[in-house]
């Protein structure tokens, strides 16, 4: 019998993440490359925003505009044979000049193009066309039977791939391409282009997962992020909540510490026996910074019921103290895995 | 000077060398502070900083208007600028003989502004009807940083005149780097005057020997990808919108040396992580080769040192030696107080990194508060911690 959990998005081929700033996007859309990555399947990890996030985590040189074999996938289980995660960066500069030559043999006019500026131009101002052309790059990677272009070296499709998109307050224009062209590029190939990769992220080929942390703020931008998504006819997938504290301590210890409750003799003599050398300060200090985290954890489980009320599956990742190196992204990813979003 | 007799939050980690400390108060009380400039990359608490330091610097008798760019709902009504309106209003229950005005920008409506004070009547009707003009002042990346600096010398210049300010605050768009704004004015000027503007509006004032061939080739290419009705709304744009271009360099231009002046100090804000920091540092190195007067780096969201001389390896063992179930809270606490070691020096190592390529940057650090900020209270006291006063 194999405990190898089943992932809540079989049907998907494209995860989008999206995530406000500080909540752990690029490492939530790391990890999860790594966990579709299993069983022999191979992933496509796209980041788009220029920060090669992606070089970093995974401590490789900064990735060209071409795929590139990045990690090993996670295992499903034990004998499984994993996959290969390749990685892409995509910046809308090199993606309007290949779109030029692959659709319109622009040879010359092309490079006519960037001498006037026109590549500036249309990758910076003219509106709607860098976000067209960036998740076009996508759409070119996700088309089943693709052709092998100028960016594959795997030559085969991918049978996932995942999007580190935009922050949560930009993600439903970005993908909305079409609306983004609408009051402008009326005809023309461009507005063909968008047509297609609308398709695309409107199927149920297309998931966007959220990304957040149980603060405030976070969590209002996943909602409104999430009405926006519903609105655009864009499909939502889960929310991960990331970064989530410790729970070694359970609801009544948490209000045992709240109400100044603890025996203070009985955590000495335990902390004795554990060959603490113990003091009444040690005491003290271990049940003031218990104290701070029993406030912060209240304050998580009010978000994490806002969480709860948005009404889509939700994942949580822990809080790894000595922060995410690769080792933590593969734990993460199993963690991912075990809860279904892969 | 400062006043300061005890360690920061956390310490560093071993042997490395201590920053400064940044005098927030001195930054705040000297009155040759004309702009405090709020800069970092997105999710570091930019906005809350601000506010703080706002609020702070009011009760401390300046008179301060703080210009917030998309603060938390919550935070926008303690201040009472829930309404978008584009004016700086006086925030209620400040203590002191200073005042805090405060105000949300208004990206659109800062735009439309610029165009109708720069051109008639007739021809800011027509840019402000154009699809170009509605996409350029809505959705161009960079705008929002473009125009924040616009209301900043706006801002800047009725304080001069009227007398009612004498201290700005800045906050700055959460862009996808902490550069952007910075990049901004000079982008969008040069774009308004790059060549490929110049070239659009050259059938439109006459002699067609100007174009090249080349040029011919490239509207050829443009209209294939985007469809010859783009074309003709850019060139309508670009043609109404050519009286402004001199104005918008002008104002640019202004803004980058308001920017530079003296009694403007940029203050970095970040976050005990590998990301905020490296952006943080980038954004130094950037600020001194443009020559901004750098003020010092605030770190945010620290996690406060744990009392007590117990380490996390030998808390772990000691955990390890209980039974899980009948000392579960004393095995719970030591697990915590573990826990807490290592962030506290996995934060000290990033911070200590970022000192020893940066000495000379003046740093304060803010332990992470354990609830959000929505009220002035909250905004005291994280202007208290900013000014370490608080233990």
């Amino acid at each position: 019998m194999s405990t190898t959990p089943t992932s809540d998005w079989p049907q998907v081929h494209l995860h989008v993440v999206t995530g406000k700033g500080g909540t752990g996007k690029s490492t939530v859309a790391a990890s999860l490359a790594l966990a579709l990555a299993s069983r022999g399947r191979n992933v496509l990890l796209c980041e788009v925003e220029g920060r090669q996030g992606i070089a970093q985590m995974f401590d490789v040189p900064p990735l060209p505009y071409e795929e590139r074999r990045i990690a090993t996938g996670l295992p499903a289980s034990e004998g499984d044979r994993a996959g290969t995660v390749f990685a892409l960066h995509i910046d809308a500069e090199s993606a309007l000049l290949e779109y030029l030559a692959m659709y319109y043999k622009l040879g010359r006019a092309g490079k006519a193009l960037d001498r006037f500026g026109v590549i500036d131009f249309a990758t910076t101002i003219a509106p709607g066309v860098r976000d067209v052309l960036l998740t076009g790059k996508v759409y070119e990677a996700a088309k089943p039977g693709r052709k092998g272009g100028t960016s594959s070296k795997a030559g085969a499709a991918y049978d996932a791939i995942v999007l580190d998109a935009p922050p949560t307050g930009r993600i439903a224009q970005f993908l909305n391409v079409n609306d983004e062209l609408a009051g402008l590029a009326k005809v023309g190939p461009i507005k063909a282009q968008a047509d297609t990769v609308m398709t695309l992220f409107r199927s149920e080929r297309t998931a966007v997962h959220l990304v957040t942390v149980l603060e405030e703020m976070p969590v209002q931008e996943t909602a409104d992020g999430i009405a926006e998504l519903r609105a655009a006819g864009l499909p939502v997938g889960g929310v991960v909540v990331n970064l989530v504290r410790r729970r070694d301590l359970d609801d009544e210890q948490l209000d045992l510490i709240r109400s100044d409750g603890v025996d203070r003799e009985e955590v000495a003599s335990t902390l004795g026996r554990a060959g603490v050398t113990t003091s009444p300060e040690l005491v003290d200090a271990l049940l003031l910074e218990a104290a701070d985290h029993a406030e912060r954890r209240a304050l998580e489980d009010s978000q994490r019921e806002l969480v709860a009320g948005l009404g889509v599956p939700t994942y949580e990742l822990p809080r790894i103290a000595s922060g995410v190196d690769l080792t933590g992204l593969y734990e993460l990813a199993a963690e991912l895995k075990r809860q279904g979003l892969a | 000077m400062s006043t300061r007799t005890h360690p920061r939050v956390g310490p560093l980690a071993a042997g490395a060398p201590a920053p400064r400390p940044l005098d927030v108060d001195r930054l705040l009380d000297d009155p040759a502070t004309q702009i405090i400039v709020c800069c970092g990359s997105g999710g570091v608490g930019k906005t809350t900083t601000s506010a703080a330091l706002a609020l702070r610097a009011a009760e401390r008798g300046r008179k301060v208007v703080v210009l917030t760019i998309d603060p938390a709902r919550r935070l926008a009504q303690s201040m009472g600028i829930e309404a978008l309106d584009n004016t700086p209003r006086p925030v209620p229950g400040v203590q002191g003989e200073g005042s805090l005005d405060a105000m949300m920008l208004d990206m659109k409506s800062t735009f439309d502004e610029v165009v109708l004070s720069q051109a008639t009547p007739e021809k800011a009707a027509q840019i402000l009807e154009n699809p170009f003009y509605v996409a350029l002042s809505t959705s161009f990346a960079g705008t929002q940083e473009y125009m924040a600096m616009e209301k900043l010398g706006q801002l800047h210049a009725s304080a001069r005149e009227s007398g009612r300010w004498d201290l700005i605050v800045v906050d700055t768009p959460p862009s996808r780097s902490a550069l952007d704004f910075l990049d901004a004015p000079e982008r969008l000027s040069s774009f308004l005057d790059g060549r490929f503007i110049r070239l659009l509006l050259t059938p439109a004032r006459g002699p067609a020997k100007l174009m090249s061939a080349g040029f011919g080739l490239m509207t050829h290419a443009l209209t294939k990808i985007v469809g010859a009705s783009v074309l003709r709304d850019l060139q309508t744009f670009v043609a109404a919108f050519d009286t402004l271009f001199g104005g918008f360099r002008a104002r640019a231009t202004a803004t980058y040396e308001l920017l530079q002046a003296q009694g403007t100090a940029f203050l970095v804000i970040a976050a005990p992580e590998p990301d905020a920091l490296r952006e943080a540092a980038y954004f130094v190195e950037r600020l001194s080769e443009e020559r901004m007067p750098l003020a010092g780096l605030v770190v945010n969201r620290a996690s406060s040192q744990p009392e007590g001389q117990l380490s996390a390896e030998a808390a772990l063992a000691a955990a390890e030696r209980l039974d899980p179930e009948a000392d579960a809270l004393t095995v719970g606490l030591l697990r915590l107080h573990a826990d807490r070691r290592r962030i506290v020096a996995r934060e000290g190592r990033l911070r200590a990194g970022f000192a020893r390529s940066h000495p000379a940057v003046a740093t304060a650090v803010v332990p992470a508060l354990a609830t959000d900020v929505h009220d002035l209270s909250g905004l005291r006291t994280v202007g208290g911690l900013l000014a370490d006063t608080v233990d």
